[in-house]
């Protein structure tokens, strides 16, 4: 890469200088103040553009993100309703005690939990696998490649969609395949346990892929000399999975158990575009409501924004003791595996 | 274009063998796959790829068709027919400007904004940029959706609701992008070329332009790419904002097409592979720089 000299050339002609040189003596006093005006400029550019570089950023998170948050916190202590969104009533505690004594609340707080365990794991397991296979060398890597990413491409929409009919009761794709190997048909979206697995294999269906490439370009970061000595101490190949390639990809387990925990517990389209009655409340008996759906239905189905509110801040608060937990481990394994380093 | 957005550290390292290697030792990246490595991955992509051909044969039959078992395997003569009845139906046009315009407003913006603040987080020094770059990662963490009742609040109280700007506003901002091109431009960016126009004597903004964009444009483009693919799915956001009247986002539209009363899947089918077939298009075009980003934008640097 080539500075372009015909246009980033400096402006001072005489003698050439940069601009950071203190000013000459000797020069006409016209042209030292010159110089030295140039030289505040550039003096200032160089203290001040920096946050001229990052500040957009803040600003627009300031704006769209960070109080909003602190926003919702503050409308969760109000009476809001969605008809007149600016009117609050100082209420207190009262939504979120109202919304603890819910059973709704925990049923949605238990089906997060479920979904989000029958989801993530398989997920995560199964994009390592894949990632293992995809670090070999192979003919047409690239196009496994992209063909895994492809479901990254459908949306939560066409794709809910399409698992919907998958997983029709009577005419579905999958109770037919059951019944071809002598299954008794399965009622995906009436039933609680099928119903959370066909959501979770819609979640499965799209991100798998994703996670198996961030996998890999992990597992093609190890050095490979640390599996030359782990062969030459006599270690096989699945020894040399566990002892070198997993401990190695520690950190980017750690951050796809993370960003998936995230993900999990805000599941909303998939519940809802999966509902046979079209509603939020995640099936007739709210057997697949998440919090994300339980929050849509308190705020914009019964209107009450100060209540969804207190929901979105208790989901925070969970996510909030999630990311400690996980710091924790994170620390707690970094020292222990520095501890094992020579 | 690829060779530039893979960093130097992921390329497999070349050694020299010593002789007699056991043959365990070159697992990892020197191993060729034998016929069970291929038997996963084929089943993998059809698993991955099944739903989407399905979508297009339900979208080629009609709605008797679906009801029956077993359910069809093959392409019918319906295709363009539903395609065409889902386009009017779910006013799949308008949506498909709509879309194109956020998405596009959205990943340009994020683009540039994340170029300038990756390049200032990765070659420039001032005071609290540590804590400002903790401050961007942390942000990462933050889920969006917890912030919809508020910006629900002032999207009503400017007046927004149902307009585009509702939906492009929220969505010009991304972490991950800062981070993003920040991971890329320590890499690619030596310090020297800096330098070396500062001496020639040219202002930040100069830099900016004349070496950062070029060197970054790789990365720019990729990162484009994903924001587009991302903004283009959005559906919870816009599914808030946007539910009233005409001008929807297509994932809404789509959506609204599942949710009817007398649902015809085949429409409905057709209306999802309206939605999808763009993104696939660009897959299908770009696929090779969109997973480089991906697997470029997971290692840490």
């Amino acid at each position: 890469m080539a500075t372009r000299h015909d246009t980033a050339a400096p402006p001072a002609k005489e003698g050439g200088a940069a601009p950071g040189r203190p000013p000459a003596a000797g020069l006409p006093e016209k042209e030292q103040r010159r110089r030295a005006r140039l030289s505040r400029r550039w003096q200032r550019d160089v203290r001040w553009s920096p946050y001229a570089f990052v500040s957009p950023f803040f600003l627009l998170f300031l704006a769209f993100g960070l109080f909003p948050l602190i926003y919702t916190g503050w409308a969760s202590l109000h009476q809001v309703e969605l008809t007149a969104p600016t009117d609050m009533d100082w209420v207190g505690l009262r939504n979120y005690t109202r919304i603890f004594d819910d059973d709704f609340f925990w049923n949605a707080a238990k089906n997060t939990l479920t979904i989000g365990i029958i989801s993530t794991v398989p997920q995560l397991l199964m994009a390592m696998g894949i990632a293992h296979i995809l670090n070999y060398k192979l003919r047409a890597s690239t196009f496994y490649r992209v063909a895994m990413l492809a479901p990254y491409a459908t949306s939560i929409a066409a794709a809910s969609l399409v698992f919907v009919l998958l997983f029709g009761r009577d005419y579905g794709m999958i109770n037919w395949a059951l019944d071809f190997i002598g299954i008794d048909p399965v009622d995906w979206q009436g039933d609680k346990w099928p119903s959370q697995i066909a959501v979770s294999s819609i979640i499965i269906w799209r991100w798998t892929g994703y996670n198996a490439l961030i996998y890999l370009a992990a597992m093609q970061a190890i050095p490979q000399d640390l599996y030359e000595s782990a062969a030459l101490d006599g270690a096989n190949r699945w020894q040399q999975f566990f002892h070198v390639t997993l401990p190695s990809l520690r950190p980017t387990i750690l951050f796809t158990v993370v960003v998936s925990t995230i993900g999990a517990s805000q599941v909303f389209g998939e519940p809802l575009l999966f509902d046979a009655n079209k509603g939020a409340s995640g099936g007739a008996e709210h057997q697949f409501q998440t919090l994300g759906l339980y929050l849509y239905e308190q705020g914009w189905v019964n209107q009450h924004l100060g209540r969804a509110s207190a929901i979105a801040w208790t989901m925070f608060l969970i996510l909030i003791v999630i990311g400690i937990v996980n710091f924790v481990i994170s620390r707690r394994l970094r020292a222990s595996s520095e501890e094992f380093r020579p | 274009m690829t060779t530039t957005v893979t960093p130097p550290e992921t390329e497999p390292a070349k050694v020299t063998k010593p002789p007699r290697l056991p043959k365990s030792a070159r697992a990892g990246g020197q191993l060729h796959g034998g016929p069970v490595a291929y038997a996963i991955l084929v089943v993998f992509t059809i698993v991955s790829l099944f739903p989407l051909v399905w979508t297009a044969i339900a979208a080629s039959r009609d709605n008797q068709r679906l009801a029956q078992t077993p359910p069809p395997f093959w392409f019918g003569s319906n295709l363009f027919n539903n395609l065409e009845i889902a386009w009017k139906d779910a006013n799949l046009g308008e949506a498909f400007l709509n879309t194109t315009l956020v998405a596009g407003i959205s990943a340009l913006t994020i683009v540039c904004l994340s170029t300038i603040a990756g390049f200032a987080f990765a070659k420039l020094r001032f005071r609290g940029r540590n804590a400002m770059m903790l401050i961007v990662i942390g942000t990462m963490m933050v889920p969006p959706q917890l912030s919809v009742i508020p910006l629900y609040m002032m999207v009503a109280k400017l007046d927004w609701t149902d307009q585009l700007q509702a939906v492009i506003f929220p969505s010009l901002v991304s972490a991950f992008g800062v981070f993003f091109m920040r991971q890329y431009l320590i890499q690619a960016l030596p310090d020297e070329i800096i330098e070396a126009a500062r001496v020639d004597g040219a202002s930040s903004w100069r830099v900016v332009w004349h070496v950062v964009f070029p060197t970054a444009r790789p990365a720019m483009a990729v990162l484009g790419m994903l924001m587009f693919v991302q903004t283009w799915n959005d559906f919870l956001w816009p599914f808030l904002v946007l539910t009233q009247t005409g001008s929807p986002t297509v994932q809404v539209a789509v959506a609204g097409l599942g949710r009817g009363y007398t649902p015809d899947q085949s429409l409905i089918m057709a209306g999802a592979l309206l939605g999808t077939l763009p993104l696939l298009l660009v897959f299908a075009i770009f696929g090779k720089q969109i997973v480089g980003g991906i697997m470029q934008g997971a290692v840490k640097g």
